[in-house]
């Protein structure tokens, strides 16, 4: 399931609604990604997620579909908020729920690589020194190529 | 044809979305990118350099050689930095 929403959302509610009822699933891992104080040196205030309404939704789609192709999953979620948000909210959520859990960890890193290289959003920072838009990393991008299949 | 610019494109563009009709030798993104350059100094700088430009027709990505349609919408953004 893709979310993309303003609002915060209840990590423990989302993960519940996840496996509700699904009781062949065996474990659930999840990743939150927060906002840090702290960034490339930088004091931030707040930062503003930018995205592109409708090719989001696409890729999330097709990074869940990929992921759901390649591990034998139950269930998988991605929720990814845009707009102002200040240190310590959260940003997104992505869990995989499996009968067992290596598929579910490998699962679940793989959707954060994939959608952190392939998702359409950019993070303009606030510092004091004013406004900054974070640059890729190339960490981000050795990350999701330990995902590519030869 | 249909562009959309996010992030720092947009804000060196200067708009967030237009409709253009290019001239009929702009027949695929490399040529689109080399028209657009051309078309004023906040299109020049944000294009200079477009290693760092991505490019998604119809919300897919796509290479520099891609070919055009007239109906296409057209998304010119930095790479991504979501998660």
């Amino acid at each position: 399931m893709i979310r993309v929403q303003r609002e915060d959302f209840d990590v423990g509610a989302e993960l519940e609604a996840l496996t509700s009822g699904k009781t062949g699933i065996g474990g659930v891992t999840s990743f939150v990604g927060l906002v840090r104080d702290i960034a490339g040196g930088h004091r931030i205030g707040a930062m503003t997620l930018e995205h592109y309404p409708g090719m989001t939704e696409r890729q999330l789609g097709e990074i869940e579909a990929e992921a759901m192709k390649r591990w034998p999953l139950d269930a998988v979620l991605i929720i990814h908020r845009f707009g102002r948000l200040e240190p310590g909210e959260r940003i997104v959520l992505v869990a995989a729920a499996s009968a067992h859990r290596q598929a579910a960890f490998d699962a679940c890193q793989f959707l954060i690589d994939w959608l952190k290289t392939k998702a359409p959003f950019w993070k303009l920072e606030e510092t004091p020194q004013g406004q900054r838009w974070v640059e890729a990393q190339t960490s981000d991008d050795e990350a999701a190529a330990r995902w590519v299949k030869e | 044809m249909k562009l959309l610019y996010f992030a720092w494109l947009r804000a060196k563009i200067g708009i967030s979305e237009e409709r253009v009709e290019p001239p009929a030798g702009v027949t695929n993104v490399a040529a689109l990118l080399d028209w657009l350059k051309t078309r004023g100094p906040g299109f020049a700088e944000a294009l200079k350099d477009t290693r760092v430009v991505r490019v998604a027709v119809n919300q897919r990505y796509v290479g520099w050689d891609h070919a055009l349609a007239p109906g296409d919408e057209v998304a010119l953004f930095p790479p991504v930095t979501g998660g």
